[in-house]
């Protein structure tokens, strides 16, 4: 779990996704290779925006343990300003959420392993006030 | 000049009553009120703590300049809520920056002064040309043991300052520090709550420390509170940064606008620093700023600061007072658990 983890830390902490410059598609999570175009695609880090609208969302009421602290907790899909759509947690209460709603990406805490492990970061999605 | 480039803050959006905790504890909370000039204190959401804000607050500074991550080559994350003993912030705080690796880091602890110890770091190795742009940041998520008087106070938020020498929004004139051994307030290693030593947290602790680091830069900078548009002091509660702005001879107008802390509580490490941003916010250039820190323990950090030309055009949209503003109430058990008070089994 923890090496895994690790070696995506930074696409975790940052809506960072890979573009083929050869067909212009998009990818996130990224990808070393562009299904599409195979030999011919030539990969670059792309920033995705930290902006976006919730496309439809569901809210989870049976949490897992690690998770009791949150529940009921949402996961939504946001369709960022480049176009991607990224599935992520929206940390706001289910009396909130509205389809369309404009969201923005911020730094939260995804969870621990227990009192003594590791704590996982990432981004998560909260309502966008402005 | 080495100056401040950019900041950004941070304000967790919940908030609880002085008369929700009062009720629990049987307290009257006009007395509280009066006696602590603290109305609502900030909480941290679940999922947030001391590296989340920090991260937050430190994006703001690098947005509202459109800095890279690798523009900046140190990161020093004051805070007394590191969520790790061992493992620094400043290292989280880097990745999510995307700063190129090749950076300093460190994280600082000195109670509610940590922040400005990183400012104080920055400074340096900005002026020695070890460093281009420095980021510091004071941040935290206080907590106080159920029915402690702290629990009226500490809240939890953040600032980021963005240290460097061109394009400066204001110009850190002079900086000095005053540092005794005073056991005002202590926590031990391990220990979840901190512990405080009673008479000892007023005049040989914080008035001590405050007066003497603010008196002392004045005189040898040649200044008088009159020269001054604005100050701002560590903020414990509502009323000793009150009292000690009076008896060092400055006006209620020159503290008012950062007096953030009847609404937020005291948020540590970031403390005077959201006051002093909450004074950027609507500062004009050529105005001087008086900032000074404290930290038990004890120590004060104090700063003459002056505004430039640049803040005319500086990004200044999300201003404090307005995320202070932002918030939704919770009453004591949901408070309870999300500051996990509550002994899960
Ligand atoms: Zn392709």
């Amino acid at each position: 779990m923890i090496p895994s983890f690790w070696r995506k830390i930074r696409y975790r902490y940052n809506l960072t996704g890979t573009k083929c410059e050869n067909c212009g598609r998009i990818y996130h999570p990224p990808r070393n290779i562009c299904p599409e175009c195979r030999r011919k695609s030539s990969i670059t880090e792309v920033d995705l925006g930290d902006r976006g609208e919730l496309l439809t969302y569901s809210i989870v009421h049976d949490a897992p343990e690690s998770f009791k602290l949150q529940r009921p907790y949402v996961i939504g899909l946001i369709k960022l300003e480049s176009g991607v759509v990224v599935t992520s947690q929206i940390s706001c209460k289910p009396s909130e959420l509205r389809i369309g709603m404009k969201v923005k990406a911020v730094f939260r805490k995804y969870g621990e392993d227990g009192e003594d492990g590791i704590i996982y970061y990432g981004t998560k999605f909260v309502p966008c006030e402005e | 000049m080495v100056g401040i480039v950019s900041y950004g803050t941070y304000i967790p959006r919940y908030r609880i009553k002085v008369e929700e905790i009062a009720k629990i504890w049987g307290e009257d909370p006009e007395s509280i009120k009066g006696g602590l000039g603290i109305y609502e204190k900030s909480v941290p959401d679940i999922d947030e703590d001391t590296v989340t804000i920090s991260v937050e607050c430190a994006r703001e500074a690098m947005k509202r300049v459109s800095l890279n991550g690798s523009e900046i080559q140190a990161v020093f994350v004051g805070s007394e809520s590191h969520p790790y003993a061992v493992k620094p912030t400043a290292t989280i705080v880097g990745e999510a920056l995307s700063i190129d690796s090749f950076f300093h880091s460190a994280d600082l602890e000195f109670a509610c002064k940590a922040g400005t110890a990183g400012i104080q770091n920055c400074i340096a190795m900005v002026e020695s040309g070890m460093i281009r742009n420095g980021l510091a940041i004071g941040s935290d998520t206080s907590q106080g043991a159920p029915g402690d008087p702290l629990e009226y106070s500490a809240a939890a938020g953040g600032a980021a300052f963005v240290i460097g020498s061109e394009n400066v929004i204001v110009e850190i004139k002079d900086t000095l520090s005053f540092t005794t051994d005073t056991p005002d307030f202590w926590r031990r290693e391990g220990q979840p709550y901190p512990s405080h030593g009673g008479r000892f947290t007023g005049e040989p602790a914080y008035f001590r420390h405050v007066s003497t680091a603010s008196i002392e830069i004045m005189k040898r900078n040649d200044l008088e509170p009159e020269d001054f548009s604005y100050a701002v002091f560590h903020m414990p509660n509502g009323k000793f940064p009150v009292r000690v702005a009076r008896n060092l001879g400055f006006s209620s107008k020159q503290i008012e606008q950062g007096l953030v802390v009847r609404y937020i509580g005291n948020t540590y490490s970031a403390s005077s620093l959201i006051g002093f941003c909450a004074i950027l916010d609507v500062a004009k250039p050529g105005d001087r700023i008086l900032l000074t820190s404290f930290g038990s323990g004890a120590g004060s950090d104090a700063f003459i600061i002056e505004v430039t030309e640049n803040i005319e055009s500086y990004d200044r949209n999300q201003s404090v007072w307005k995320k202070i503003e932002r918030k939704e109430y919770i009453d004591y058990g949901m408070y309870a658990k999300l500051r996990r008070k509550i002994r899960m089994g």
